[in-house]
């Protein structure tokens, strides 16, 4: 499930947010407790809690006293949004890169994609 | 319970086993103790339970010196190879033992354990094997639900199945009665996912004590160009390295802004995290005699 080269607590915030977008977890739905998260994940709950605090501190997350975590209203929005911004940047400039480098043009990419 | 260890140091003979710790340990947080074989792990351990009065320093436990005291003996746990049992005994009679010694034992989860190890309470300690002669200290560990609880190295001779209900127990008995647990290991990889905190032991002296998933991604090994790797690297902590053909990979402890590592992928290098295991070989892979 979790992999050791980068934190754990990194690595729950951004499967909690990908089950978001996914649709997986709705907003206003309750989110598993850090003891639930931690005992079905197997790792320690204070790293399960650190997760959770990044997402509540992002404001993908709310806390209602006493009963738990949600999911934001406007959470799926907010990281679509993100994440649209970061996809030229992150997946479509290294893909042209690599392009570059093997002598792809971008009209043959552009074939490509209409092909699909 | 919290510990305060200072300036600790435990001496056999002429050998140095614990040289100098200085060491503070929050409570209710689960730690892992990591080293390699002769850095001073049981050293350290012996003298956080009273097993072993220091040589110099003082371990306080809950703010009180914890050497031969018995407020402190009698809310710690610490278990270890010999399992401090004797041979003829039954593992009936150790339970019933504990029992009367521990006044936080619960037997029914004692008897939960001993079924999930599989292990024969009418059987004596003798007869027990390796595997399982950890998994009854493991019982005895886990059941006393001691507000300190100590287990060094109590995997050995366990079968991987055997490891995974240790652990398995470990974190589910943690998660109702949380309590400060440490647990010396080598075997990182398979149990570091438990470990709130990490301390890693090397010629007697604690040489890293940090949040577990701090060290995840710390080390990086950066891989190029021979020279665009030197001058990059330059000013860093260089903990391995090795070259081929113009080709050098070298691993460093610290980290890289997204910057830096933009720099650096424009100037033909490649980065790679490296994990908790590696980081550790790293860290304490010099030879063990060098300051002996």
């Amino acid at each position: 499930m979790f992999h050791d080269r980068s934190p754990i607590y990194l690595q729950i915030a951004e499967g909690i947010k990908n089950d978001i977008l996914s649709g997986s977890l709705e907003e206003d739905q309750q989110v598993m407790s850090t003891n639930q998260y931690a005992a079905f994940y197997r790792i320690n709950p204070a790293t399960a809690a650190k997760g959770f605090a990044q997402l509540v501190d992002e404001g993908v997350l709310y806390k209602r006293r006493g009963i738990g975590m949600f999911v934001s209203p406007d959470a799926r929005a907010r990281l679509r949004a993100e994440r649209r911004e970061r996809f030229f940047a992150e997946v479509v400039a290294p893909m042209l890169d690599e392009a570059k480098r093997i002598g792809i043009s971008v009209d043959e990419i552009v074939k490509h994609l209409g092909e699909k | 319970m919290s510990i305060e260890i200072r300036e600790l140091t435990v001496r056999y003979g002429g050998t140095v086993a614990v040289d100098g710790v200085d060491l503070d340990l929050a409570g209710g947080k689960i730690y892992g103790l990591l080293g390699r074989n002769g850095s001073g792990k049981t050293s350290l351990l012996s003298a956080i339970a009273s097993y072993r009065k220091p040589s110099s320093g003082i371990v306080r436990i809950d703010g009180e010196e914890a050497f031969e005291n018995p407020r402190v003996a009698r809310r710690t746990c610490f278990i270890r190879d010999t399992l401090d049992l004797s041979d003829s005994d039954r593992l009936r009679t150790a339970l019933d033992l504990a029992a009367r010694l521990r006044p936080t034992w619960d037997g029914s989860y004692a008897a939960h354990l001993i079924e999930v190890f599989g292990l024969n309470p009418r059987k004596r300690v003798s007869s027990l094997s390796r595997g399982q002669r950890s998994a009854f200290g493991v019982v005895l560990g886990l059941a006393a639900r001691t507000p300190l609880t100590i287990l060094d190295e109590s995997y050995l001779g366990m079968d991987a199945v055997a490891r995974t209900l240790f652990y398995r127990e470990l974190l589910d008995d943690y998660l109702r009665h949380p309590r400060t647990i440490i647990l010396s290991t080598h075997l990182i990889e398979e149990v570091a996912d438990l470990f709130e905190r990490v301390i890693i032991m090397d010629r007697g002296r604690v040489i890293v004590h940090d949040e577990t998933d701090a060290l995840r991604g710390r080390g990086v090994t950066v891989t190029g160009p021979a020279e665009a790797v030197t001058s990059f690297v330059a000013g860093h902590a260089v903990l391995g390295e090795q070259s081929l053909g113009g080709v050098r990979a070298v691993t460093l402890d610290g980290h890289f802004t997204a910057g830096d590592i933009e720099r650096g992928e424009a100037a033909g290098l490649s980065f790679g995290p490296i994990g908790i295991q590696d980081l550790f070989v790293h860290l304490t892979s010099q030879p063990l005699e060098a300051s002996r």
